[in-house]
């Protein structure tokens, strides 16, 4: 009796706190709650692949679904981190194909998502990235070269999820985003309003983590933004083997929380979208889902073929779209960007491809025993052993080298 | 920990941590005082208790865990107690509850979630396997995470399919997952004092036929024993117990095992055979030296575990044993183990599980001639 009169106290309490929430959705924007949660009718657009600035009318915006064109310096910052983004995706490549880098999974294409899943959030938010979102990391602050350590083969991560604030690159997809979730209920527990970015792609909607991750954040009430980049292929499968569902922000409405698309080679629709979300979470409006609607312009990684799975003329009609262009067309025409500027920029731009190319191309020593050092916070004798082993193995091979130098040297 | 959770849980009409110390300090003083008879259902509540009013960034979270206190009752009572916020109940999603908690802990918290049984822990494998064994070694040990992972684990209470799993070897094989089963009703206090101490995370595996299990503790003597353990900094982590001294055999044994260890040792003292019982306690980290010293002196071994005997925890013992112990052993080490097949129904399961009978029997057969 008593358990199942708590239960319905319960009940009763997060019932009333979603009505609130959702009361408040209404109030805000003057909509019904299903017209806050389902995903404006057309994605939000706001400049068009020629640069040009889209007439209120044709941005997509809808009441309730209004997004103001953020300001000319967050524009041009933006557009900054689009061409080093640009140049080290393909500095990145550059490297595999030197044999510097073992792999890199390049976001070519996708440098406005990259660079507005950064932008958006404060030095106290949080982001957690996928193997894809080097850029986005980068951006975000972590030294490129640390970033690409991951890819360069001598340990699993190169940087300190805490100093920055982000996740280490998530291989497995979706895990991270539960991560995120975790991160942002003990920041709410603790009264803090940090709100958590977390970032996957197309093909990983349809692991059982993102719904589960989802389904946690809508009900526990958490400022988690759900980034999904829709680069239309997970390796060679596309969308349509993924998901048969309008969108993928439509997904976002069977969760309780409220869904978005956005066109995502336009920066400056990326960064109205994504402000408004991160501005909605911080207070307090729970979780939100964002798809941006764009392209992997390049194979999945050095070792994928994708002339096996789709048409060339596909990957054109996106290049006209280009993210990158289309931003300096439109700076450029608003007179925010001159000659002058852009040489800057992409002097900034070669000086990060330098800086990658010398960081990856010295030889770092590898040290044996951290093989053992970092498994446990509290060493286990078992592994005392096999370090003192190894240790004993190395002791005996540098011995031998060394009388055989002598040996040579008589 | 910041004050703000107090606040928070005051503001949502929970209760607040500050009545709820007292409310547990009076249920404390309540506790009657020197040795009693508790159950080890009631020494992991306390545990998980203690746990709670030392360090306000242990949270508890799992199914069914809030107001019904899980279903074996092991959490009974934290909600009341410490509020919403601290206690609470997850959807259904065991990839989920280890996933948020890997967040947690990156973010300052100290998780003890629960699976509900060993078999439906396997949603989380991956979270498991992936992110909560390796994410202090990606870091390179910039992270860490102090979580555990409680699950009630093995058979012997008629259970249905999927509810008698004996699931350790899975995460003992994994390399950065600590992995203690306790074997006593003391030990339920420490051992879970200790692995929510831990900043390692640590795959709790409680043997759930043991819940019920009374023995004569003090539970006020053990928590003071604690603190005074972690002030000075040392544990009982890593360390296997010697549960009965004997001199003739050693009997090998974990969690649900060790009863009936000791049960076949008392049947075999009235036929004039000392045997020693060693409580492994902790498999990883696995205590070489308190096993490796027990067979040297008695010459012969036993491992016992209800868990198939393929590529198991008991198979990585015997081989531990044999690399340490050859020239002291006076016949080979014999295992008595669950058989390689599914967890058997309610109505089989007495045929599946090692018994005295058998123990003594592999006894039996440990070349006393030579």
């Amino acid at each position: 009796m008593t358990i199942s009169a708590n239960h319905t106290a319960q009940d009763q309490d997060r019932t009333a706190a979603v009505e609130d929430a959702l009361t408040e959705a209404v109030t805000k924007f003057g909509i019904t709650a299903e017209d806050y949660m389902l995903p404006a009718r057309h994605q939000i657009e706001m400049v068009d692949p020629d640069g040009r600035l889209k007439s209120r009318a044709e941005q997509g915006a809808e009441p309730g679904h209004e997004y103001p064109v953020p300001g000319d310096d967050e524009l041009l910052a933006a557009y900054e981190h689009l061409v080093v983004g640009r140049r080290v995706n393909d500095q990145n490549s550059a490297l595999v194909r030197q044999g510097r880098m073992a792999v890199y999974p390049s976001s070519h294409g996708q440098e406005a998502c990259q660079v507005a899943a950064a932008l958006c959030l404060s030095k106290s938010d949080w982001m957690f990235p996928t193997y894809r979102d080097a850029v986005a990391v980068m951006t975000r602050g972590v030294d490129p070269v640390q970033v690409m350590t991951i890819f360069r083969g001598d340990w699993h991560s190169g940087y300190d999820p805490l100093q920055h604030n982000v996740g280490i690159q998530c291989t497995p997809l979706t895990t991270q985003l539960l991560h995120g979730v975790g991160v942002a209920h003990a920041a709410k527990l603790r009264g803090e309003d940090t709100v958590v970015l977390a970032m996957c792609g197309d093909g990983a909607t349809s692991e059982g983590d993102f719904h589960e991750a989802l389904n946690f954040a809508a009900v526990f009430h958490l400022p988690v933004i759900f980034f999904v980049q829709n680069n239309k292929y997970a390796i060679s499968v596309p969308l349509a083997h993924q998901s048969v569902a309008p969108s993928l922000a439509h997904k976002a409405v069977g969760y309780g929380m409220a869904g978005e698309r956005v066109d995502g080679n336009d920066v400056v629709a990326l960064l109205a979208v994504l402000d408004r979300a991160v501005k909605l979470a911080r207070e307090g409006s729970g979780p939100l889902l964002v798809e941006a609607n764009t392209y992997r312009m390049q194979a999945h990684t050095n070792a994928d073929d994708d002339t096996r799975y789709r048409e060339s003329s596909e990957v054109a009609e996106w290049r006209a779209k280009d993210p990158v262009n289309r931003m300096r067309a439109y700076l450029t025409d608003r007179g925010l960007l001159d000659d002058d500027g852009e040489v800057r920029i992409r002097e900034h731009a070669e000086a990060v491809a330098s800086q990658l190319r010398e960081g990856l191309s010295e030889d770092v020593p590898v040290e044996p025993q951290e093989l053992f050092r970092h498994v446990f916070a509290r060493q286990t004798p078992q592994l005392k052993e096999q370090s003192a082993l190894l240790a004993d193995e190395l002791a005996r091979d540098a011995a031998a080298q060394n009388s055989a130098d002598q040996e040579a040297g008589k | 920990m910041s004050p703000t959770i107090t606040t928070s849980s005051e503001a949502n009409g929970n209760v607040s941590v500050a009545t709820a110390r007292a409310a547990a300090s009076a249920a404390a003083s309540a506790e009657a005082a020197g040795p009693q008879l508790v159950t080890m259902a009631k020494a992991l509540n306390t545990a998980l208790s203690d746990a709670m009013h030392a360090d306000s960034s242990v949270l508890v979270f799992g199914e069914d865990v809030g107001m019904l206190g899980g279903v074996f009752r092991i959490t009974d009572g934290l909600t009341a107690t410490f509020g919403e916020q601290r206690c609470f109940d997850t959807p259904l999603a065991e990839s989920g509850i280890v996933g948020m908690a890997v967040g947690m802990a990156i973010n300052g918290m100290r998780p003890v979630i629960e699976m509900q049984f060993d078999a439906f822990a396997y949603p989380a494998f991956e979270q498991i396997i992936s992110h909560v064994a390796k994410m202090h070694n990606r870091t390179k040990g910039a992270v860490k995470l102090p979580l555990v992972i409680r699950i009630p684990y093995g058979g012997g209470i008629g259970g249905v399919e999927h509810h008698c799993d004996s699931s350790e070897a899975y995460y003992a094989h994994t390399a950065g997952l600590k992995v203690y089963t306790p074997a006593t009703v003391a030990d339920g206090y420490t051992m879970l004092r200790e692995a929510i101490d831990s900043d390692d995370p640590v795959i709790f595996m409680e043997p759930k036929k043991m819940y019920w299990t009374k023995d004569t503790v003090d539970l006020a003597d053990l928590r003071s024993q604690h603190k005074a353990n972690a002030a000075a900094g040392t544990s009982s982590e890593g360390r296997a117990a010697v549960a009965r001294p004997g001199t003739d055999a050693t009997l090998i044994a974990y969690g649900p095992s060790v009863p009936t260890a000791l049960a076949a040792a008392e049947a075999a003292a009235l036929e004039g055979r000392s045997l020693e019982v060693i409580d492994v306690r902790s498999i990883v980290p696995f205590d070489d030296e308190t096993v490796s010293a027990s067979v040297r002196k008695t010459g012969r071994a036993v491992v016992i575990a209800e868990a198939h005997g393929f590529a198991s925890v008991s198979s990585e013992i015997v081989a531990r044993v044999q690399e340490r112990c050859f020239h002291h052993l006076a016949a080979p080490i014999r295992r008595v183990t669950g058989f390689d097949v599914p967890y058997p129904a309610p109505k089989l399961e007495h045929y599946y599980l090692p018994g005295v009978d058998r123990i003594l029997d592999a006894v039996d057969d440990l070349q006393w001639e030579n």
